[in-house]
């Protein structure tokens, strides 16, 4: 089976490998601009200008310009993330099976609004639209791992078990 | 010796299956039972998951649902040790079964191995016939007879636009330039939409052989699939199937020993919707803004890097290996007139059985919301159905009997689309419904044409005010204007598209606008801001719950006593309906 660990592996372990490495092995082809940003992102949890600067002068893109791009992504952050990142899913299905009450519990619960992140750092809360398991909403994700058919007692009780592994 | 499978697509997951695999892991590390035990994707029954299908010496199959880890510990004792099966939680394929429903009017091709195979083994997709259709058509076939094949199939994209696959490719194929890109288009962003992502989780090769025969077609050496970030399991699994195809020698230089050369590349997306529209998601491969452009030229003749480039959806080539072993007669013999073969359509929202169903086009919408999802939940009315996602719009329960194709849902304001499908029941309010999608688009919108990022605002704020109760004489009409002025006035299907969740349900539900406006009431009890709550005296047992839920204390009474709300003090959250045990509490 492909477990999480191996999902991770796979999905971090050439791409992503460590950002400065991707940048030194940089020659030269195209649209390399946003795998580079997101191997940024991956090694920092968010894309620091230090890193904006580095890959400007590699990839010969002004600096400006990759800001651009950096902002039009809702993937891109430009401040430091938590470390548990929750994406709330409002799509249709979500939204027309009560998605509103699980960000509401979310909110109560962590005490902060969309696109916030906890004052311990654990947790960063993002609204997303549909993250294609609409057939078991409502739903949402933690990091790459995808919950459904929430209620908000499942939610509290989901937070409840991360904060204690994190304490552990 | 008895073969376990267990369903791990992204919904097996959310539901809890890896707990049950790990607990049939255990059960036999344990025991120390002669067992194979596998994953597989999803079969597009993801209202049963965690499924476990037990497959017995005798290729019995045994189909077990809702399987809990003490469930699926009982099924290893019971059915795989001591040969009992456990025949209360057995969903399909042993007796007749309630789910039989659920498959009796599918036709699966895009879904053919899905929920079958083990999407991590080439090999088994190579034992159902996998990778055939590639070898045949570089041996027997030119470039123009495949696309000649693909023509006659009257295959049409499933992306949303519905062109015809053979057209485009013979476009391409015909462009000026040796080099030439074909690109999979796996953003799949359309809240509702989740059929690409299970096909490449559970079935990743048929949609790279799918891409190799289009390579073939139009002469491309070089492919990309753009997937979205919010996929990671889609994604991993694509990467494990290109190593895999790439050691076969099924990719790469001269496969399948011809002097044809292919490869392919992922990219992944950043999270923006209208990278899914074609020309902004070359802009994003590219490493750009993914801002749409103007078309013509098409991606045929100027697209990726400038070069000739051939875009199709997932589930289009998924199909493709299907129509080159059964011959485009075969499939061109299932559907409609103008629109041939299947399509996959994922239920989702009030829906009873929710999940992935492929149905021959033609079907009507009656048929696939009660003789396939089994009606809808908790035995409420069924309103509308929701197609087409945000470019989509609502097409009423009245007009269930419609048949669906392009044609047909064309016909009524809203689209095919990706084929996502939710249902709405008495309780989903059609104004709140139109004003999510416009909060939807306004917010994707890339901002380029004027009329899509301003007027997408201005329709949004007065969706806004009616659904506040601040709903004015004359906003129907203002609604009417901007929307045919955004249609006239963008350059991409999504602001051209934007306004039809808003023009549908103005169209098929005009009382719940008036209902709003006028009497500043919301019919479906859905608008927190046109609902009065109040306290039902005889139902109610005085436990004080609502009142401890209340967060402005607008609730007051003694225990065991009947209780009351303040109108002037609530702030109409709902909490206390949400908990009251007895229904005393009503929405008005
Ligand atoms: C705003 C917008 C979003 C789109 N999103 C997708 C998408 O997520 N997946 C997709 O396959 N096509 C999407 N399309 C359609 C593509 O532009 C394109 O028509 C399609 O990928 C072509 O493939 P097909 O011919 O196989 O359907 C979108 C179009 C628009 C205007
Ligand atoms: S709408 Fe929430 S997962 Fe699709």
């Amino acid at each position: 089976m492909l477990q999480k660990e191996e999902i991770r592996k796979e999905n971090t372990g050439s791409q992503f490998y460590d950002f400065k490495t991707e940048l030194w092995k940089y020659q030269g082809e195209k649209g390399a601009l946003i795998p580079l940003l997101q191997s940024a992102q991956e090694a920092y949890g968010y894309i620091p200008e230090s890193a904006i600067d580095h890959i400007s002068e590699v990839v010969e893109i002004p600096g400006a310009e990759i800001y651009g791009v950096i902002t039009f992504y809702s993937q891109f952050r430009l401040k430091p993330m938590g470390k548990n990142i929750i994406k709330i899913c409002d799509g249709t299905a979500c939204h027309v099976n009560a998605s509103t009450g699980i960000l509401r519990a979310l909110v109560d619960e962590l005490q902060i609004g969309n696109d916030e992140t906890t004052e311990d750092g654990l947790f960063t809360l993002q609204k997303v639209a549909c993250l294609g398991c609409c057939s078991l909403s409502p739903v949402m994700m933690i990091n790459d791992d995808t919950f459904g058919r929430l209620t908000p007692k499942k939610v509290k009780e989901l937070l409840k078990e991360f904060r204690t592994k994190e304490n552990a | 010796m008895k073969t376990i499978k267990v369903g791990l697509g992204t919904c097996g997951v959310s539901a809890g299956g890896e707990k049950t695999y790990e607990a049939i892991k255990h059960e036999i590390e344990k025991e120390n039972i002669q067992v194979i035990l596998k994953e597989t994707g999803c079969n597009g029954m993801c209202y049963r998951e965690p499924l476990v299908e037990v497959i017995d010496e005798e290729n019995h199959s045994f189909l077990y649902g809702d399987v809990t880890p003490e469930k699926a510990t009982r099924i290893m004792i019971d059915h795989v040790m001591k040969n009992m099966p456990v025949k209360e939680w057995i969903v399909q394929n042993s007796g007749p079964t309630e789910d039989d429903a659920f498959f009796q009017k599918q036709r699966r091709i895009v879904l053919r191995n899905c929920g079958i195979i083990d999407p991590n083994s080439i090999d088994e997709y190579i034992a159902v016939g996998g990778y055939e259709a590639i070898r045949t058509v570089i041996k027997k076939n030119t470039p123009e007879q495949v696309i000649d094949i693909m023509t006659k199939s009257g295959l049409r994209g499933r992306g949303g636009g519905g062109f015809l696959t053979g057209v485009k490719w013979k476009f391409c194929r015909q462009a000026e330039g040796t080099l030439k890109y074909i690109i999979c288009n796996a953003d799949e962003g359309d809240p509702g939409a989740f059929m690409d992502r299970s096909t490449l989780e559970s079935d990743p090769h048929s949609v790279l052989e799918g891409m190799m025969i289009g390579a073939y077609a139009i002469g491309a050496e070089e492919g990309y699939i753009y997937c979205r970030a919010e996929y990671p399991k889609a994604v991993a699994r694509l990467k494990h199937s290109i190593r895999e195809a790439l050691a076969k020698g099924f990719l790469g230089k001269n496969i399948f020993g011809s002097n044809v050369n292919f490869s392919i590349k992922i990219k992944e997306g950043a999270g923006a919707f209208v990278c899914g529209e074609e020309t902004a998601l070359i802009a994003s491969i590219e490493g750009k803004r993914g801002m749409p452009r103007f078309r013509p030229p098409f991606p045929a003749n100027k697209g990726l890097w400038d070069k000739p480039t051939n875009i199709n959806n997932v589930e289009t080539f998924a199909n493709i290996p299907w129509i080159i072993m059964n011959g485009a007669e075969a499939f061109a013999a299932m559907g409609t007139e103008n629109s041939k073969g299947t399509k996959v359509f994922a239920l989702a929202g009030k829906i009873a059985r929710g999940g992935l169903a492929e149905v021959p086009m033609g079907i009507t919408i009656n048929e696939i919301v009660y003789d396939i999802g089994g009606g809808i939940k908790g035995g409420k009315k069924f309103k509308a159905v929701q197609m087409g996602g945000p470019s989509g719009g609502c097409i009423p329960a009245s007009m269930g009997d419609l048949q669906i194709d392009y044609q047909q849902i064309n016909k009524t304001g809203a689209i095919m689309g990706s084929g996502g499908m939710v249902v709405l029941d008495e309780t989903t309010c059609m104004v709140e419904m139109a004003k999510f999608f416009l909060s939807f688009t306004q917010e994707e919108s890339c901002g380029k044409c004027t009329f899509c990022r301003i007027g997408t605002k201005r329709m949004l704020e007065i969706l806004e005010r009616i659904t506040d109760g601040n709903g004015r004489e004359g906003d129907v009409e203002l609604l009417q204007h901007l929307a045919y002025q955004i249609r006239n006035n963008t350059i991409c299907g999504l602001g051209q598209t934007a306004p039809n969740p808003v023009l549908t349900t103005l169209k098929y539900f005009p009382e719940e606008y008036e209902a709003h406006i006028r009497d500043k009431k919301c019919p479906a009890h859905s608008c927190a801001p046109l609902l009065t709550f109040s306290i039902q005296a005889d139902a109610c047992k005085g436990c004080t719950l609502c009142a401890k839920a209340c967060p402005v204390e607008a609730i007051s009474g003694e225990k065991k006593k009947v209780h009351e709300i303040n109108v002037a003090t609530c702030i109409k959250c709902g909490k206390c309906f949400e908990t009251c045990k007895f229904n005393a509490v009503l929405k008005n």
